[in-house]
């Protein structure tokens, strides 16, 4: 979990949570099914490409929009393995953590990383490796209690604090 | 301290709190709907929850597809009746019983000074009445609803400053959408916005209602008005005195803008940064106008709307709907015989909830067609067809251009 090896698929900024998974879908509470569905509106081809490019690169404020779990459980569900961005919008950050996606803002991303370029993220280090380019960069890890929610998700997280 | 580090400082039992600090804090509310609810049901019975925090402080309602448009959403809401019976829930707000969620939680909840959490991200409406309140996801909720304690960061925050007398044609809806026009869809990201200045003192409480509402559209954690009589008054509470910045409060930025020189505001197809003012676009076609939602689907806006269309007819072609944000709503409006000048004009009314703002049903588009909406967000797809265009405006913008059938300014 604390280490993820794969492709870059890019996208720019703002991509919204009804992009995401659109309104249309919610009344399902399946991940898969939700999953079939993963950023229908932005990119039809994405379940597609997901299949060998599984880290999303992608713009400023990731995830803006409404509050629905469902846009992190239809990415994670795709098969997506971490999202790198310049930054994400609040409650998909924490929707993301809580559901065990790995998410890390990554300032100036965009512009380092190329569709396809291959990488390797240490979160706890905050270190994205692009072995296609050769070029590494440091970015903030996130704080150890929240690799702490990420590593086990929210549900085993307070299952534990609450019987520990 | 500014007043949200006061009320979060007070919820989780610190005297001092300064930016990017975590504290954990009590919830006073905590509230969920129909698309929220039912996974945050799911994820707390895989917490092994066996009982909520507290049944009186977890609010329930049931407004996205409100009444079941669907087997598939009659499941989810079936789901979250039997939750509510097995924990007896005491405020559950069922089909014809409350309204939008938020809307709700003005009428019955919201008090100044509370943390009040809400699986929706237009939670940040309660600002208005001086709540911290803020959006989070379902299995946050669920968490929520076992401890009754949630994890913030002390964000930074930013100051909204308007003067001035809005001229007659702009309402709250074309400030807000002009400041997210200003501050960019990220301009807020993370951050505590605060709205102050003459203008914003002078205006009714139902349209800083309409102005924290949308902060979150500008990526804003919360949105804050410091309470005062009024606020006090429309609740119909005492005041509390502490609910004020602290003299050497300080905020990461300041916009000051000049209310009196604004002109009607529309947000383009398809991110609602994309601001311009009416005038630029006057003309465009449009195919159904809405009025209602969180954001612009209470009594004073459908006064507005009601005042507009009094002995009007909708432009043959177009389809206009009503939807009043909460049955208080809608009784209010019949008592005040607004509902008789809507038919009049040829207005379909619905009942009270989300309706195609969200997308789940009652009006949604075609390829190619074009509604003109009080809602706030235009997103590809948000209304039915991805190639559907909306324009997001002031409920007086939506109905004057329901009666020319292209996009018109108010007079």
């Amino acid at each position: 979990m604390l280490e993820i090896h794969g492709r870059a698929v890019k996208y720019g900024d703002d991509v919204n949570t009804d992009v995401i998974i659109p309104g249309k879908y919610l009344t399902s509470t399946d991940p898969k099914e939700l999953a079939e569905h993963a950023m229908e509106g932005l990119d039809p081809s994405f379940t597609e490409k997901v299949k060998d490019m599984n880290i999303i690169v992608a713009g400023r404020n990731f995830g803006c929009g409404s509050s629905r779990e469902q846009a992190p459980l239809a990415l994670k569900y795709s098969g997506v393995k971490c999202i790198l961005a310049e930054n994400f919008a609040r409650i998909f950050f924490r929707n993301a953590i809580n559901i065990s996606l790995p998410v890390l803002e990554s300032k100036g991303i965009s512009e380092n990383v190329d569709e396809r370029d291959e990488l390797r993220v240490n979160l706890s280090a905050g270190v994205v490796e692009n072995l296609s380019k050769k070029e590494v960069l440091q970015v903030t890890p996130l704080p150890d209690f929240l690799l702490e929610i990420l590593d086990q998700g929210l549900i085993e997280y307070v299952k534990h604090r609450r019987t520990s | 301290m500014n007043i949200i580090e006061k009320i979060l400082a007070k919820a989780s039992g610190k005297k001092v709190v300064h930016p990017g600090e975590i504290v954990e804090a009590e919830i006073d509310k905590a509230m969920a709907n129909d698309i929220t609810a039912p996974l945050a049901v799911l994820s707390f019975k895989r917490m092994d929850g066996k009982n909520v925090w507290d049944k009186e402080k977890v609010i329930l309602v049931i407004d996205h597809i409100a009444p079941a448009s669907s087997e598939q959403s009659a499941k989810m809401h079936k789901l979250m009746r039997d939750f509510v019976e097995e924990q007896s829930i005491k405020y559950f707000y069922d089909v014809g019983r409350g309204g939008v969620c938020h809307q709700v939680m003005v009428e019955k909840h919201v008090e100044p000074g509370d943390v009040i959490v809400g699986a929706d991200s237009h939670t940040t409406t309660y600002g208005a009445l001086g709540a911290f309140s803020t959006g989070i996801g379902s299995t946050e909720m669920a968490s929520v609803w076992l401890t009754g304690k949630l994890w913030f960061k002390i964000p930074e925050a930013i100051n909204i400053i308007f003067n001035g007398e809005m001229t007659k044609s702009v309402y709250p809806k074309d400030l807000i959408l002009y400041t997210i026009g200003q501050l960019g869809a990220d301009g807020a990201i993370y951050k505590g916005v605060k709205f102050s200045g003459d203008t914003i003192r002078n205006m009714g409480v139902e349209g800083r209602l309409t102005l924290c509402n949308m902060v979150v559209e500008m990526g804003g954690k919360n949105g804050i008005i410091e309470p005062d009589e009024k606020v006090y008054n429309y609740l119909n509470k005492q005041a509390k005195d502490d609910l004020r910045d602290d003299e050497d409060s300080e905020y990461d930025k300041t916009f000051e803008y000049d209310a009196s020189k604004l002109e009607p505001m529309v947000a383009c197809p398809s991110t609602v940064d994309n601001v311009k003012s009416v005038s630029e676009v006057e003309g465009v076609k449009i195919d159904q106008a809405l009025i209602g939602s969180c954001t612009n689907g209470r009594l004073s806006d459908l006064r507005i709307a009601a005042e507009i269309l009094k002995n009007r007819k909708v432009k043959k072609g177009v389809r206009a709907l009503v939807i009043p944000a909460s049955q208080d709503v809608f009784k209010a409006a019949l008592n005040e015989h607004l509902m008789e000048i809507f038919i009049d004009a040829g207005v379909m009314i619905c009942n009270p909830n989300c309706g195609p703002c969200y997308g789940g049903h009652l009006g949604l588009l075609a390829e190619g067609e074009v509604c003109i909406s009080s809602s706030n967000r235009n997103f590809v797809g948000r209304m039915g067809s991805p190639k559907a265009d909306i324009y997001l405006a002031s409920p007086a913008t939506v109905a004057t251009s329901a009666i020319t059938g292209k996009i018109t300014q108010p007079a």
